[in-house]
């Protein structure tokens, strides 16, 4: 090796070195700082337990810890679950009806008070069976936990009425924050004015419609953790201000997600001090036929409906414009329980071939009697993203087979006055929007009407009840499965008692110097910010 | 005077007890409910009992008879009851909104006062001069742009001229904080909608100034006034445009309640947590309490602002005597 190219060598792998150094620095986590935030909406009250609205995270989930979590170094995964304050995942116990948590030792509420397996029981009491007078969003989570108990300090027990593979997501709910025994006992409303928890920040101030903020808890049980000195949440209702906010660096992020556009125009603006995640989201809009109305009381006329959607031509071109892209069935796609493509494109309205699809739905409304045409009123809500979009396009794909649609948009109120009350539709645009990926429990708004508490089609099916528990007492996940698949064709294709549209996808553009915070399926999960940190050398 | 005074004061219990009466019922006719949008907006799973509690929980369950005195009686000692979204006083929920608001309001009216008389007066004097088509059409253009789109053009210019100036986009900052905290922050908050909304009102007060000096000046006091050789500027400032400010004080007055209450896309675009922004969201959340304390709110300005303005005119004409 001649001299230049032993000095050459030496250079490369010192400038190497150097670089991978360089790599290695930027990436560790850096300390201090300030996130600022900006959230669509400000939460009601303070207890996530009576909340449902993401605004009840984002700004209030680094108050509190969770007994388990999704974890937060792989929050894409549907079914990563690891422990916050218990020491380690329990394992079924007694056929999978009995759950033991340990509980991490040393952990103290913000005002001193050590917390002991006590405060989880009262947590989880106040949210499975709370007292008179007391609201609690997620009770019908729970429907399978008989009791919970803490034999000793250190330990908490949850015994179940049956083995059920929705326990464990439930059990990991980003609502479910750990609140002070002592102050439940006190007031079990303490906490809807009052924030109290064991989580990375600690509550400083709340100005009414402006703001919220948060200091690190110097305390919190994970070593060396959060990174930020503090954050804070600034309220922003319209989408314009908090795009603008990113770009004129006021804000650094906003959680929930942007529209395709946004994301364009903030890339443009500020080039690599723009980091874009984007991820598959548990949310859907649902076309919703009113069974209790001639003529949606025939399925064949609600199975020409699906089969007039194109989903597959949609998902390309409605994800240039809108919030949704992926097109699923009932369970969250990509998650073990739901369906594959193969599968989906043998269900009404999935078909590859479009053109025959829609052949299939006029020789279904000739059937019916509609072979003129047919007249129908959609019951839609006035929020652009993704419902006028999404219910524009559908007007134009029943178009395509003789239904006419007429569109009727309505504010949030009037809307869900008249999707529960009054009636007056023939299909509306609905949405599911759920927090941990958790498709047992998530189809269960398609049980029969008197089951389920938001089912709004009307219509009773009780081979379907039958399903949906006996898929939710099949300890195996391949029965799960399987009886899922049956489930879906019946409700999907069979009797078309809904339709889904297409899946949301989550587009979260924010600045650059935001590290360690990682995108998930539901914009309410791994919210604590306790990984967040920011990198000052891109500041 | 004081009869005058004592007497428009009674006025204002009917105004308010009718204003009280027709917000409470009209609400109640609005299709929705506030339980089915805090439990059910989510479209997740949702308990009908829990609807069911949260109804109770918030009184609806009660006549609406009964409701409509428990709130009114609670009005007149000046208790707004709490919020049926946050749960937490009204008046809470207001203060720090009022103040914003309050403050963007005189901001605003105070910009409009220095350009409107001004603009107003010149354009006048100098009636169908260059100078006068400036002003028209400067004041044309102030009333056919609204003030939300005016805010948007002028917050996007922001970010493009500083980041094309200075490499870094700035904007104005989207949280408040009041001014005797922090006056810079604030005012950079405050000045670009108090500028977007003043040129609007400036404009309609622009307009309303000319033409009111316009009649005055053809006025015969005005021309003995140059007969006895009066110097032009005593003549348009002492004799001519006092009496001319009299429609311009009511215009003040009016847009200065309105502004109270009617910022509702401006203050959505600059951000601001004023009472605007605050009477949207409540009626969207069917929050009937805090919808109901909040018109009250901006009925109350409105009725105090045109007491003002009815009590200034009579300082600034003295022939005017109110009985």
């Amino acid at each position: 090796m001649t001299r230049f190219r032993k000095t050459l060598m030496g250079t490369a792998l010192a400038g190497a070195a150097a670089l991978l150094a360089q790599v290695a620095g930027a990436e560790e986590p850096q300390r201090g700082g300030t996130l600022h935030f900006v959230v669509p909406d400000e939460p009601p009250s303070f207890d996530g337990h009576r909340e449902t609205t993401f605004a009840a995270v984002h700004p209030i989930a680094p108050f509190y810890s969770l007994l388990v979590r999704v974890n937060p170094d792989n929050p894409s995964s549907t079914t990563d679950f690891v422990c916050d304050l218990c020491t380690e995942m329990a394992k079924p116990e007694d056929g999978g009806k009995r759950y033991t948590f340990q509980i991490r030792e040393g952990v103290e509420f913000h005002d001193g008070t050590p917390l002991t397996a006590h405060d989880i029981v009262a947590t989880f009491q106040k949210i499975i069976d709370p007292p008179e007078g007391v609201g609690s969003a997620r009770k019908q989570y729970f429907e399978m936990v008989e009791s919970v108990s803490a034999p000793d300090d250190k330990t908490v027990v949850f015994q179940l009425k049956y083995a059920s593979g929705a326990f464990m997501p439930a059990l990991a709910n980003p609502f479910n924050y750990v609140y002070s025994k002592a102050k439940l006992d006190e007031d079990p409303h303490w906490y809807e004015k009052n924030i109290l928890g064991t989580g990375p920040f600690k509550f400083t101030d709340r100005q009414a419609g402006a703001s919220m903020s948060g200091e690190r808890y110097e305390n919190y049980h994970f070593e060396g953790r959060p990174y930020l000195d503090g954050w804070q949440a600034t309220f922003a209702p319209k989408q314009s201000v908090r795009v603008q906010a990113i770009r004129g660096d006021r804000a650094a992020i906003e959680f929930r997600g942007f529209p395709p556009k946004s994301r364009d125009d903030l890339k443009e603006a500020l080039g690599d001090q723009i980091t874009v995640q984007e991820s598959d989201w548990n949310c859907l809009l649902i076309v919703t036929p009113n069974q209790k109305r001639k003529p949606m009381d025939d399925a064949r006329v609600r199975k020409a409906l699906t089969l007039a959607i194109d989903r597959w031509g949609g998902s390309e071109y409605l994800s240039e414009i809108a919030i949704v892209k992926t097109v699923g069935g009932i369970a969250f796609p990509g998650h073990p329980l739901a369906a594959t493509k193969e599968e989906l494109q043998e269900m009404a309205g999935y078909w590859p071939d479009i053109e025959r699809s829609r052949a299939e739905a006029k020789r279904l409304l000739e059937e019916a009697g509609y072979a003129g045409g047919l007249d129908i009123v959609m019951n839609n809500r006035e929020i652009d993203q993704p419902y006028k979009i999404v219910g524009t396009w559908l007007i134009d794909q029943w178009r395509q087979v003789g239904i006419r649609a007429t569109q009727e948009v309505r504010p949030t109120g009037p809307f869900y006055d008249q999707l529960r009350t009054k009636k007056e539709w023939d299909v509306s645009l609905e949405f599911n929007c759920q927090t941990i990926v958790n498709p047992l429990l998530d189809v269960s708004k398609y049980i029969s009407e008197d089951k389920s508490g938001s089912q709004y089609g009307g219509y009773i099916d009780r081979e379907l009840d039958e399903m949906f528990e006996e898929m939710n007492r099949a300890p195996e996940e391949e029965k799960q499965r399987e009886i899922m698949r049956a489930y879906e064709k019946r409700i999907l294709d069979e009797q078309v008692h809904s339709m889904i549209t297409l899946w949301w996808y989550r587009i979260v553009p924010h600045r650059s110097y935001v590290k360690g915070w990682k995108i998930s399926p539901s914009h309410y999960i791994n919210q604590d910010l306790s990984n967040v940190w920011l990198d000052k050398s891109l500041m | 005077m004081w009869q005058y005074t004592f007497k428009r004061l009674l006025l204002t219990i009917p105004t308010l007890f009718g204003a009280a009466l027709l917000v409470f019922f009209l609400l109640r006719l609005i299709p929705g409910d506030i339980c089915m949008v805090r439990l059910g907006g989510t479209g997740a799973l949702v308990d009908p009992a829990q609807i069911e509690q949260c109804r109770v929980e918030l009184g609806l369950d009660k006549p609406v008879i009964l409701q409509f005195f428990a709130w009114i009686g609670g009005f007149f000692v000046f208790d707004l009851g709490t919020s049926m979204w946050t749960g937490r006083p009204i008046s809470e929920e207001i203060g720090l909104r009022f103040a914003l608001s309050l403050q963007i309001a005189v901001m605003a009216t105070i910009i409009s006062i220095l350009i409107a008389i001004p603009l107003g007066t010149i354009s006048a004097v100098k009636q169908d001069t260059w100078i006068d088509y400036v002003v028209r059409v400067i004041s044309i253009g102030g009333i056919a742009i609204p003030s939300f789109w005016l805010g948007i053009v002028i917050i996007l210019g922001l970010l493009i001229v500083t980041q094309n100036w200075f490499g870094e986009p700035w904007m104005p900052p989207i949280n408040y904080r009041p001014i005797w905290e922090d006056p810079a922050h604030n005012l950079a908050q405050t000045i670009w909608p108090a500028l977007a909304i003043g040129y609007r009102y400036a404009a309609v007060a622009t307009r309303m100034t000319r033409s009111t000096l316009l009649e005055v000046l053809r006025e015969d006091y005005v021309r003995t006034a140059r007969a006895k050789g009066l110097v032009e500027h005593l003549i348009i400032n002492r004799h001519a445009l006092r009496n001319a400010l009299l429609p311009v004080i009511t215009i003040i007055g009016i847009e200065f309640a309105f502004l109270m209450g009617g910022l509702v896309v401006t203050e959505q675009v600059f951000n601001l947590n004023g009472i605007g922004k605050l009477l949207v969201q409540s009626v969207s959340q069917n929050d009937y309490t805090m919808t109901q304390a909040l018109v009250m709110l901006v009925v109350i300005v409105f009725v105090l602002s045109n007491f003002v303005v009815d009590l200034a005119y009579a300082w600034l004409d003295p022939r005017i005597r109110y009985r």
